[in-house]
């Protein structure tokens, strides 16, 4: 079944190493320029195809020393994910590696480490793993071909009487570990084609592997943007806007530099740079700084009031995002209906690493330490405010302390500044933002609001769906616009509610967008479109079969019996969680299922409701991701995405008042915490269906699972999030 | 001039009296363990020990650990608590993006020199200042009980 894989030359470069005399693999896939920055001469773009035969420097996937140890080059950000293991197992599988040998380092950022599909290097969209499925598996494989090649030129036999195994080469009774053959093995010609494993052969895929980051996140070594030092690197902290958009009147920094150990204070396009020895002395300086603000035109910003304008913009249609039949007539002739108007608030990503940046410029080049999920915008910002070419500036990836999206900026909005302080400064300097910076910040999810009219026939199943959206765009703005954007029509915006399972079922739908032109930054947040769509639509979904009084779970079943993969969580959550049969005495279940990213999602929340107050006892979750290569930092990634998902859910809102974010810090942006995690179960679909990810799909359908819990505990309907105190 | 005792070791730091021991440790002394994650007190990133308590130490300023002992995650290795702790980690494979886990290590630690079999509860009650937004804490839970039974 594992028919060779043609592999050109233009795809894959091996070097010598430049030390230790070892083998470098490299490879270079053209890819489809899709996307440009905005902003960027065409030129300027990283273009693969173009610098391959060219041996983009560094390209390096893969390095084998003389002293056995394989390094892996990660092409995407470790931020707690698990690639900084699982992607290294895709290699040492094909590659018949010994694991313990293995090491790990963050790539460069350079053309070769260009994501596979999306054409810029990036880490989102849940997309890693499945991405660098077969590229970093052809890097173990050919690694191994040629080993295997200097091995039989060495030995004087045959490839085809050699065999691999655990970082040996071995022929007969000899057994010569990888590092000897390193040399020889790097001047050997690739070979034409290479042949991947067969699934039966894997001994590390699909196996629960342990995290090679772990030991160092538990003794306190591992690196993070936060903790980069260097002589002569300065702390500094911005003074921005308190308003989106503000700009600096006048500042008098008098008093902030009499501040022990505040050394400039420096204007940038972002506000007023107070640049210190420490944190501590550039945090009173900037406390001690006076900035007069010209607030324009957000000056009188208020989230209740722009959600008042939501409310009137839904009542008439949007741009249409998906349509079938005719809504208005089947509407007309429902023998019931469900009207219903949702809502969910701005919020903020609050990585538990606050932002920060470090930037060394010289004459032709700059250097840029910091966490990042988008290596490639970060370094064209950087490049174009410097006047150099991308090639010349370096992103030092480090470990990221929390992403969930923040730190795939289009803007490249914590990195510009950086650059911009230290370009003003003169100085190497790491810009620190403190947690009210960063719950202050922007970049938040979306506001948004949702109404939809249900007829429902004689049966209680759906004849019609009217569904209109209302919130800002994602990707406008963005390089991904010219492909996200169609019509009008964010496709992220409306993802998960217009191509809805449940519509296929439905003879008439009209689902459309009010995209609203605010100024208030936003981006996506762990699930992106999927975060608002999931609450709306399975929450409709059980009012709907609340309103055709069938079990919510059999009501799904029929609705969704031409989707395989929905059913299959389902019935799987259902069968782990005893769905049917009682529980203890005020615990109420709920039930959700929603596909994001490739993969599929069912979670039915245990749920009971004192005097008003929410817990939440236990979420049981099945997943259809396709192949699960680490089962176990899969069933971490679900636990996340419930927290995450959960905390916001419960508590967390951002809100505006007199132009300003109303929340600070983790006493008023609420977020989970320990005594109010449930327990969390994970099962696994088994599955061949195709690879979808695991960081985000979790997320969607835990919302609804409580909120239709509670509504089965209470019989009351959470359209508004966060749930916060609304039953009390 | 302020003599400060950290890791059992005496240092002496030309710092502002009102200087929190977090910035002491990071900016000073690049003792990077320890991390900052809001600097008021509600995210327990800072923990560390004072005496053998888990204080927070972006609020705590060096002035107050005069005289008295600071722990930091980098000498949890040498400490019979900190071992069964981070070995309990280990075997849990707690951590995803790992900037809360010194933090929590920390405040875990405390919890177990006090608290020998801790139940749910008082986990909750310890640790519930510590946030991760990975939402390790299920794994938080179960290494400390873990650690528990290590040490019983």
């Amino acid at each position: 079944m594992n028919a060779p894989i043609n592999i050109s030359r233009r795809t894959f470069i091996k070097a010598t190493a430049l030390v230790a005399g070892g083998l470098i693999i490299g490879f270079s896939i053209p890819y489809a320029k899709r996307f440009l920055m905005p902003g960027a001469a065409p030129d300027a773009a990283p273009d693969a195809a173009k610098d391959a035969p060219k041996l983009p420097a560094p390209n390096a996937f893969l390095r084998i020393g003389s002293d056995n140890t394989i390094t892996v080059m990660l092409a995407h950000s470790e931020m707690g994910q698990s690639i900084w293991t699982t992607l290294p197992m895709l290699i040492a599988d094909e590659l018949d590696a010994d694991w313990s040998t293995i090491k790990v380092e963050h790539a460069a950022s350079a053309p070769a480490y260009i994501h596979t599909t999306y054409g810029i290097q990036i880490t989102g969209g849940s997309s890693t793993t499945w991405s660098e499925f077969d590229r970093y598996r052809q890097a173990g494989a050919l690694t191994r071909a040629l080993l295997v090649s200097a091995a039989a030129e060495k030995l004087g036999v045959t490839a085809e009487s050699i065999k691999t195994e655990n970082g040996f080469v071995i022929s007969g009774d000899q057994k010569i570990p990888y590092g000897d053959l390193a040399e020889v093995a790097a001047k050997i010609e690739t070979p034409k084609t290479v042949t991947l494993k067969d699934p039966k052969d894997w001994k590390i895929i699909g196996k629960a592997t342990k995290r090679l980051d772990g030991p160092e996140k538990i003794n306190g070594t591992a690196v993070f943007g936060q903790d980069i030092h260097f002589e002569g690197l300065m702390t500094a902290m911005v003074a921005r806007s308190p308003v989106f958009g503000g700009t600096v009147k006048t500042f008098d920094a008098t008093a902030a530099k009499q501040i022990k150990g505040v050394r400039q204070v420096v204007q940038v396009p972002t506000g007023v740079a107070v640049i210190a020895d420490n944190y501590w002395a550039a945090k009173k300086g900037r406390e001690a700084l006076k900035v007069d603000w010209d607030l324009g035109v957000n000056a009188k910003l208020d989230s209740k009031i722009m959600l008042e304008e939501y409310r009137k913009m839904a009542a008439t249609a949007g741009l249409p995002a998906a349509k079938a039949g005719d809504t208005k007539a089947a509407l007309a002739n429902a023998k019931q209906l469900v009207e219903a108007e949702y809502s969910l608030p701005y919020l903020a990503h609050s990585p538990m690493e606050p932002l920060n940046c470090a930037v060394k410029i010289e004459k032709d080049s700059c250097e840029i330490w910091t966490g990042t999920q988008m290596q490639t915008t970060d370094q064209l910002a950087a490049a174009k405010i410097l006047g150099l070419k991308p090639e010349q500036v370096s992103i030092h990836t480090v470990f990221l302390g929390g992403g969930f999206g923040r730190r795939a900026n289009p803007v490249a909005d914590f990195v510009s500044e950086a650059v911009q302080v230290a370009k003003a400064a003169g100085v190497p300097v790491k810009t620190v933002w403190s947690r009210e910076d960063d719950v202050k910040g922007g970049h938040y999810r979306p506001m948004y609001l949702h109404k939809a009219n249900i007829a429902l026939d004689a049966n209680g199943m759906p004849t019609a769906w009217q569904h209109v959206a209302v919130g800002q765009s994602i990707m406008k703005g963005t390089s991904f616009e010219a492909f996200m954007i169609k019509d009008g029509v964010d496709a992220t915006s409306v993802e998960g509610a217009a191509d809805s399972p449940y519509l296929k079922s439905i003879p008439n739908y009209d689902i459309s967008l009010h995209t609203v032109q605010a100024t208030i930054p936003v981006q996506w947040w762990r699930s992106v479109g999927h975060s608002h769509t999931a609450f709306v639509m399975e929450s409709l979904i059980d009012e709907m079969a609340n309103l055709a009084q069938k079990d919510p779970l059999a009501y799904r079943r029929t609705l969704l019996k031409d989707h395989p993969r929905h059913l299959a969580t389902l019935n799987l959550a259902a069968e782990k969680a005893d769905w049917g049969k009682p529980l203890a005495k005020g615990v109420f279940r709920g039930i959700a299922v929603h596909e994001s990213f490739g993969s599929f999602v069912a979670q039915i929340a245990e749920v009971s409701v004192t005097e008003g107050e929410v817990k939440v006892h236990r979420i049981v979750s099945a997943i259809d991701c396709g192949l699960a290569v680490n089962p176990d930092s899969l069933k971490a990634q679900m636990e996340s995405s419930v927290s995450y998902g959960l905390g916001a859910a419960l508590q967390s809102e951002i809100t505006f008042k007199d132009g300003m974010v109303v929340q600070s810090n983790f006493h008023d942006y609420q977020v989970m915490r320990m005594a109010n995690m449930p327990k969390v179960e994970v099962y696994i679909v088994q599955s061949t269906e195709k690879m979808g990810g695991v960081g985000e799909p979790g997320l969607p359908p835990v919302a609804p699972a409580v909120t239709n819990a509670i509504f089965a505990a209470t019989g009351k309907r959470i359209r508004t999030l966060p749930i916060g105190n609304q039953l009390a | 001039m302020i003599t400060l005792n950290i890791n059992g070791k005496e240092q002496q730091l030309d710092v502002e009296d009102d200087m929190p021991i977090l910035w002491a440790l990071r900016d000073v002394l690049h003792l990077t363990g320890t991390k900052f994650g809001c600097g008021m007190s509600l995210c327990g990133a800072c923990t560390v020990h004072l005496d053998g308590q888990a204080i927070r130490s972006c609020i705590t300023p060096v002035s107050a650990a005069a005289g008295k002992k600071i722990t930091t995650i980098e000498d949890m290795q040498n400490q019979k608590i900190g071992q069964a702790v981070q070995s309990a980690w280990s075997e849990i494979d707690v951590v995803q993006c790992g900037y809360c886990q010194s933090g929590q290590i920390m405040a875990a630690t405390a919890l177990l020199a006090t608290n020998q079999k801790p139940s749910d509860a008082d986990i909750d009650a310890a640790m519930t200042g510590n946030i991760c937004r990975c939402g390790t804490y299920p794994r938080i839970r179960a290494a400390i009980h873990n650690a528990a039974s290590k040490l019983a």
